[in-house]
């Protein structure tokens, strides 16, 4: 395997992707599930489907894009999605959820149509709805390095404001912190790391990678950092080990990924009922 | 002394109808005030609106002598909001966590705590007497200790005014004359100006200094003894039976510091 790493440039980027993509998912994805907004993520991730699919029709339909990589229009529309997810929730005040199924299913109805006006399926879509090992580019690459720099730059710099935005909206207003601007690049941030992510786990599972790993740690971690930590390790192993098991059985990485985050969070939660039920027994 | 809170010819509304009307109010330096009313009559907008949540629409706020829109020494005021007791309890954040939350715009943009900003989120955690509960989980802690975490958070950044939005609501009978005893210390030790928001007159009125009746109008507001002096109904409408249930026999023989009215 190490070895396979050192000769195959392809390997090199799928698996220093998922090193990246393994870390700042989950990152991302504590904050999301704290301030329960795990379904913007699946909207997301809905939407950049769309960008793809558009970006594969594009390249398809008018040969001089050949070679335009489509993360960009996926992030493109992913981030336009995000924007109206937030407009959407100022417009029904009282209804703040109906945002999330509205950008969904826009985002699968333009990615339908834009699939099947590309004479449909092909292996390239197929590898952005699973994740693929083989398909991750150089420029992938760069691209995912630069926005994780943007993401733990932003998370370190404003980590007690986002605490706060987090546990208590109405304080970190009255303490005088710009609401509404830091959950905004909060929510284009989470745009494109789902984006950047699709390469790796695969449209249809971003969301997965973002959550369960949190959903282990928030079982067990005290604290806010050692969730975040503990969100980290969670996730990382998924990736990794969900790689490495892809390439050896020839699987799509989507799906061993969440296989193993899913793992995770079952040997957490009877771990931690293990350690409850002895514990009372001798009480 | 000075008014640390000064309300002028407040009006205001969500919708249609005036939430407040022609509001008139002040905030003595060092007093401990009872801001009372039944549900609905406005208190928590009162206080959001001091607070800089909801913008002003109609006359005038001061704080600390500076108009309200001019103020940015908001870590001068700690707030114990309404909502404080129906946060999500299963947040994964310790004690020591949230009670730093409290000193985010003090510490300012970019910067991390310093070790005596972390001395005094210690202190700040063990004046309310939760020293052993440091880094337990938020969630795991009784709705009484909660409160007091909350307290704690808003005592974190040295507010010389403390405001709490019915902080004894989810806290057991024995606990809330702990919790009171608290205030009072708060108040008379360290100087600190309360303002308690509650719908329960008779709880209250042999703890502060001061007594402000709301119900959409201001309909009174003065120290203690003068509003014990009142005719109850008369401030207070038909709702008064009700709020007036726990009115016993401590009340005779109380003991209210009125150094609030002194400093006047
Ligand atoms: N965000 C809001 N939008 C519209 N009406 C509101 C809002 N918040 C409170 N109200 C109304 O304003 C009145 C005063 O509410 P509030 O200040 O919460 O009273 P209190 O705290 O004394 O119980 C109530 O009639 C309430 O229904
Ligand atoms: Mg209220």
């Amino acid at each position: 395997m190490i070895e396979a790493i050192f000769k195959y440039e392809f390997l090199q980027n799928a698996f220093l992707t998922g090193a990246i993509i393994g870390i700042i998912a989950p990152l991302l994805g504590v904050y999301i599930v704290v301030r329960r907004l795990s379904l913007i993520a699946d909207a997301l991730s809905h939407v950049t489907l769309a960008g793809i699919a558009a970006s594969l029709l594009l390249e398809k339909r008018l040969l001089f894009t050949t070679g335009l990589n489509p993360i960009y229009l996926g992030m493109t529309f992913s981030v336009i999605g995000s924007l109206f997810i937030e407009k959407l929730r100022t417009v029904y005040k009282h209804y703040q959820e109906l945002a999330i199924p509205i950008i969904l299913s826009s985002g699968i109805g333009l990615g339908v149509i834009f699939i099947s006006l590309a004479d449909g399926f092909n292996t390239d879509l197929y590898s952005y709805l699973f994740g693929s090992v083989s398909a991750v580019s150089r420029t992938d690459l760069v691209i995912i390095i630069i926005i994780s720099v943007i993401v733990v730059a932003f998370i370190t710099l404003l980590y007690k404001e986002l605490f706060l935005l987090s546990f208590d909206e109405e304080h970190a207003k009255a303490s005088g912190i710009a609401v509404k601007s830091l959950h905004f690049f909060f929510i284009v941030l989470v745009a494109l790391v789902i984006a950047a992510s699709m390469r790796i786990v695969g449209i249809l599972l971003v969301s997965s990678l973002m959550t369960l790993p949190v959903a282990a740690s928030i079982r067990i971690a005290k604290g806010f950092k050692q969730t975040i930590l503990l969100s980290m390790v969670f996730g990382e192993v998924s990736v990794l080990g969900g790689l490495t098991i892809s390439y050896y059985l020839d699987l799509a990485p989507g799906g061993t990924i969440v296989v193993i985050a899913v793992l995770i969070l079952i040997l957490v939660i009877l771990l931690k009922k293990m350690y409850q039920w002895k514990h009372e027994v001798r009480e | 002394m000075e008014n640390i809170i000064n309300v002028n010819k407040l009006t205001y509304k969500y919708e249609k109808e005036n939430v407040l009307e022609d509001i008139h109010f002040s905030v003595p330096r060092g007093a401990f005030l009872g801001l009372v009313g039944p549900n609905g009559s406005g208190k928590s907008t009162l206080l959001k609106i001091i607070l800089g949540l909801l913008k002003l629409q109609k006359g005038e706020v001061e704080l600390f002598g500076t108009a309200i829109e001019q103020f940015k020494d908001w870590h001068r005021i700690g707030f114990v909001s309404q909502k404080a007791n129906s946060f999500n309890s299963g947040f994964p954040a310790t004690v020591y966590e949230v009670v730093s939350s409290g000193l985010t715009k003090k510490v300012g943009l970019f910067k991390r705590h310093k070790e005596e900003d972390k001395e005094k989120i210690r202190a700040a955690i063990d004046s309310v007497g939760l020293t052993e509960k440091i880094g337990s989980n938020i969630g795991e802690l009784s709705g009484g200790q909660q409160q007091r975490v909350f307290i704690a958070r808003a005592l974190v950044s040295d507010p010389d005014l403390l405001i709490l939005d019915e902080p004894t609501v989810g806290v057991d009978a024995k606990n809330v004359q702990s919790f009171y005893e608290m205030l009072t210390e708060l108040n008379q030790d360290r100087g600190i100006t309360l303002i308690l928001v509650t719908h329960d007159i008779g709880t209250i009125t042999d703890k502060v200094t001061h007594v402000a009746c709301l119900n959409k109008h201001m309909h009174f507001h003065g120290d203690t003894e003068e509003f014990e002096k009142q005719n109850m109904s008369d401030l207070y409408g038909h709702d008064v039976q009700v709020l007036m249930h726990e009115h016993d026999q401590h009340h005779h023989h109380h003991h209210v510091h009125h150094h609030g009215g002194e400093n006047r």
